[in-house]
Formats: structure tokens, sequence, C-alpha cells
């Protein structure tokens, strides 16, 4: 005979096997059972050919689920091995809720399920990355459609969103972008400095905070600002619509999604992103200054002409288009994942963070391009 | 095709995928009448509804609205059906950042030469309508949920159309509004003739208000049950629609 013992807090669960039969003895009073390892046992005897299992709760005394979770494998092992289990010993309500658990036996179904080999998953990956990149070349193009609609006067594109959006993208957004062109003017003199000073040439700090706020990095930090900001508010915003089934409704009233949500955001932060790239620029040189003057004893005088003398138009307007570009990937990275947001809180939440990133991505990709071009022109 | 026929359903095969929810559907809706789309959670009752708002389209099969099949329409007819229809969704599906009159002023704006005087008119009447007069100004956040779907309703009923569709209406409403709602469902139908397509699950909506029906078997992925909702109380064709009409056995409406 193999027999095992559980000891419960006040209670004890004892299996035993004996010619067949497969013993399975509760008594006392026992609660929160890890019941693992009976059950384990409850299940090697009824696989080695076990022909019936007794639930023997005579003895039992008060019991939580713990209790009702042994009863339920063993009646399920007895029942995938073909072996008899009596459940009529059983207390009243735990015989009920025996048979509740054990009403509905179906075999879920959802979509996606099935294996496929490695010629189908390829397949299947191919056709998913083409529909992917057709779908955003759509979304791209309608963009533009959209625009020539706009300035054709035949779009439905609302005056009051435009200027809603424009307000949030714009005055909203001038705290927070003069504070951080501040700091990264103020970061960039410091490091300079450090260098510049070795050859006694910190004066040159001036030159090299211009240069470098006005030709990228002022772009550069309101693009990553605008991302998180605007971009992300975008999404969320369009995906809570397609949540609420707001998109629905403008699409089954025949309304352009393009005219009535994207081009209003478009514009708006094509429009506001040089002008914000253009405070960033003086706000960096601000900052730049702030370190020259107060922390490197340059006199102010002598910092604004090399300052001045730095600053090319040629630079400046590298950065005002760096901007543009910028408002344009942010913009339509933001509405493009809001618009194919999924139906459920949870994807509004993934359809924010991939406007981000993505937004970010093509940002410095486009810079990569806009540099190697600039590169090829001389400029 | 029958000259009343209004919506004509063929042979539609219903999916996402390689997953089937519903297969070889095949019914009629016609003209005014209060058509009830019926079944358990999760049998294709709202993709069904997608499926017949051009929203989304089917693996297989035709959805004839008046002479056009909107699976293989182009866009242009596909418009000019929805100028004809309206759908109230279950949260109401209002614009936030619009007033209501804004809300319904919308497709008036986009299909009509009105001007927007009398736009903003038709907006407050289409309110009055559904109760909500002098609620013109109000933003969807300030409203209950109730006074929600009927501002949807109101939206949905601005271009006259000849189809409203309905998702769920009772959904998330108190016993009495959702009366109250199904009442008014009643009243557009006689006094407007508009053919009235819902899909929903509740029982009490299902016998107040249709007169005609599918039952739609998510197991068997296919229609089991159609006719009057109260002749399939009646003579229920088949154990699935017995108990989904009597609440899985019960009789609280067998004997109205």
């Amino acid at each position: 005979m193999n027999k095992r013992t559980t000891n419960n807090k006040n209670g004890t669960v004892f299996v035993t096997q004996k010619n067949g039969i497969v013993k399975v003895m509760f008594s006392g009073n026992i609660a929160e059972l890890d019941g693992g390892e009976v059950v384990a046992e409850i299940r090697k005897y009824s696989a080695k050919g076990a022909e019936q299992i007794l639930l023997d709760t005579e003895k039992l005394g008060s019991w939580d689920s713990s209790v009702l979770l042994v009863v339920f494998e063993a009646v399920k092992s007895a029942k995938e091995n073909n072996i008899e289990c009596d459940i009529s010993n059983l207390p009243e309500n735990m015989q009920q809720l025996v048979h509740l658990a054990l009403a509905v036996n179906r075999k879920p179904t959802r979509a996606g399920d099935g294996s496929y080999d490695v010629f189908e998953t390829l397949g299947r990956i191919t056709i998913d990355t083409v529909q992917k990149v057709t779908k955003v070349l759509a979304f791209i193009g309608d963009s533009f459609s959209a625009i020539g609609r706009f300035f054709a006067g035949r779009s439905i594109t609302r005056s009051i969103d435009f200027y809603a959006a424009l307000s949030d993208c714009g005055p909203k957004a001038l705290g927070i972008i003069s504070l951080i062109s501040f700091l990264v003017g103020l970061i960039l003199a410091f490091v300079g400095a450090v260098q510049l000073r070795e050859f006694g040439a910190q004066i040159y700090v001036a030159s090299l905070v211009t240069i470098g706020m006005c030709r990228i990095m002022g772009a550069i930090m309101v693009g990553i600002i605008m991302a998180g900001r605007t971009g992300s508010a975008y999404a969320a915003t369009i995906g809570t619509m397609q949540v609420n089934e707001e998109l629905d409704a403008l699409q089954t009233m025949g309304l352009s999604r393009m005219d009535f949500l994207v081009l209003p955001r478009l514009l708006a932060l094509v429009l506001a992103m040089p002008i914000l790239t253009m405070l960033a620029d003086f706000m960096g040189m601000l900052g730049g200054a702030f370190v020259g003057v107060f922390m490197l004893d340059i006199p102010y005088q002598e910092y604004w002409r090399f300052a001045v003398r730095a600053f090319k138009i040629g630079n400046f307007l590298v950065g005002i288009f760096h901007g543009i570009c910028f408002g344009f990937i942010i913009a339509l990275c933001g509405c493009y994942q809001g618009l194919n947001c999924g139906r459920n809180a949870d994807s509004v939440g993934v359809a924010t963070t991939k406007s981000v990133v993505s937004a970010v991505v093509y940002m410095i990709v486009a810079t990569g391009i806009i540099t190697v071009i600039c590169q090829e022109l001389g400029i | 095709m029958s000259e009343q026929v209004q919506i004509n359903v063929e042979n539609l095969t219903i999916g996402y995928g390689d997953f089937v929810l519903l297969k070889d559907a095949d019914y009629q809706v016609n003209k005014g009448d209060i058509f009830i789309i019926m079944g358990g959670s999760g049998c294709g009752k709202s993709s069904m509804l997608r499926v017949l708002t051009g929203l989304v389209k089917p693996k297989k099969g035709k959805v004839i609205i008046g002479d056009t099949d909107i699976t293989s329409a182009s866009d242009s007819e596909i418009q000019q059906i929805r100028e004809k229809s309206g759908i109230l969704y279950q949260s109401g599906a209002l614009f936030s950042s619009m007033t209501l009159a804004e809300n319904i002023a919308l497709p008036l704006q986009q299909y009509t030469d009105y001007s927007e005087k009398t736009i903003k008119e038709l907006a407050g009447l289409k309110l009055s309508l559904v109760g909500l007069a002098g609620f013109d100004d109000f933003y969807p956040s300030e409203i209950s949920g109730g006074m929600k779907k009927r501002a949807g309703l109101a939206r949905a009923l601005a271009l006259d159309p000849e189809i409203v569709y309905f998702d769920e209406p009772s959904a998330g409403l108190d016993p009495i509004s959702s009366k109250n709602l199904d009442d008014l469902i009643i009243e557009l139908n006689r006094s407007l003739g508009t053919t009235i397509v819902v899909v929903t699950h509740e029982l009490s909506s299902i016998f107040s208000i249709g007169n005609n029906s599918i039952f739609l078997d998510g197991a068997k992925k296919q229609i089991t049950a159609r006719g009057n909702p109260r002749e399939l109380l009646k003579n229920p064709p088949n154990r699935e629609v017995y108990e989904f009409l009597t609440r899985g056995g019960g009789n609280q409406y067998a004997e109205k």
C-alpha cells in the first residue's frame, strides 16, 4: 500500500492506494492547503491503472477553495482516465461547486490559434510587413492629399480645431521649450569650456553654442520635447476616440478622418515648430551666455560679438528646416498610431508609446538624411 | 427581390484572419421594420453591424442596401448609402470637444446647403425630438449616459435617414432610461417610418420593440432562428433560442 500524508494547520489530507482503489481522506479543519503534492499523487495513481477514486470527507470540518481544488482535480483526473469517482458522499455544497465547475467543458478557440510551419510563418510575416508598409505609405499619401484639398479650399477641416491644436502646441509649449533649451545651451557651454580652456580659447564657447544650437541642437531638442508632449497627446486623443467609437461615427457619417482629425493637428504643428525652434535657438544662446559671462568671466559685449559673428543664416535656416520636417514627422506618427489604435485602454498606452518612439527614430533618420544632403550641397 | 425589402443579406460570412465568427447568413430587413439582431455575447452581433454599415468587409457574401451591394460598392456609392443611414453606438460616440448642437450640426454641414442659422435650429429640433430640448450648448461630459445615447440618436437622425442602426441601445442604462429609449425607438419608427436595426441581447427591449429578428448562434456560427421574437418565444425552433429567450429556461415573458 502506498500512502502520503499532507498536514495543514488543523487538518490532514491522506492519500492511499490499495488494490486499485485510490482513497483521499480529508480530516479536521483545512484552510489554505498547498495541495500540489496530493494532486500529483492522485494523478500518478490514476494514470497507473487505478480503478476507483474514493473521496472521504466524513471527518472534514471547515474547508475552503484549496480543498475544493484537490477534489476538483481528483474528479477531473478520474474522468480523463475513465475511472470511477463517486462524489455523492461529499458535503452538499462541495458537490454543487464541483458540478458547477464541470458544467461547461468547452475548448476555447481564438483568432490566430493554430501552428504554422516555417514557410507559412515566413509568408505571413512577409504579407504582414507588406500590408503595414502599404498602410503607412497610404497614410502619408492621404495626408498630402488632405493638405492639397485644404489649400484648394475643399477641405472640411474646422478652423476651431486648428486653433485649438495651435494653442496647444504653440503658446502652451513655450515654457518647457524655453527652460530645456536654456539648460541645453548651458550644458553645451560647460562641456565646451572644459576643452577650450585648455587652449585659453574659452571665448569660442560663444561660437560653439551659437552654431550648435542654431544648426541642429535647437531643432532636435524641440523635436524630442514635442514628440513626448504633443505627438503622444495626438496618439492618446485619437486612440481614445477609437475606443469610444468616435472614429467609427466619423466614418459612418462619411467625414474624412484626415480632414477632421489629422489636418488641423498637422498644420498646427508644422506652423508652430519653426517658431519654437527659433525660440530654442535664442534660449540656448542665452544659456551659453549665462555660463560665458558668469562662470568663464567673458565680458558680455565680447561674448555677444563672437556669438553674432558665428551666427550664419545658412545654419539658422537648416535648423528651421529641421523643425518643419520634425513637425511633419511628429504629427504624422502621433495621428497614425492613434488612428490604428486598438479598442481597449491598453492599446491607447501602446499607441502613445509607439508614437513617441517612432517619431524620435524617424527624426534621427531625417537628421541624418538632411545632414548628408547639406554636406553634398555645401551648406 | 421584393419591393419593400430594404436590406438584403446573402450568404454572408464574417470573421477576422483565419477565424470565422459567422457563416452563410441570409436574411432580409423590410422597410419600416424594427429588426432585432440577437444572440449571446461574442456571437458576432456587433461585427454584423459593422459589416452592415460598411465599416468592415465580410469574408464572403453580399449586403445589398436598396440596390447597392456595399461589399463591392465604390467609396462614393457607400457614401451615398451612409447619408441615408444613421447609427447610434453603444457609448453614444459623441465628439467630446464639441457641444451637443455642434455634434448634430456636423453631418448637416457636410451634406446639406442649409445656412448656419438653419443648421443650428435643426440641431435644436433634433435634440427636442429626443427629449433634450435646451441642451444645445452642453458638452457630452456634462450629461448622463442615457442623455448621451439620446444625443447620439439625435445626431443619427440629423439627415432624416431611411435606416437607423442601434448597437446595444440599453447597455449601461438603468431600467427606466432603457424603457424610455425603447419607447423613443418605437415612436420614431411610427412617426418617421424609419427602418430600425437593433443589435441587442436585452430581452425586455427585444420583446417590446422588435417585430422581426434573427438569432445568431455563437457555437454553431450561424443564424438558427428568424421571425417575430414573440412568435419565436411561443414556438422556439431549437433549444438555444428557447434558453436565450427565457433566460435559460424561465418563463417571465411567456405569459405576457
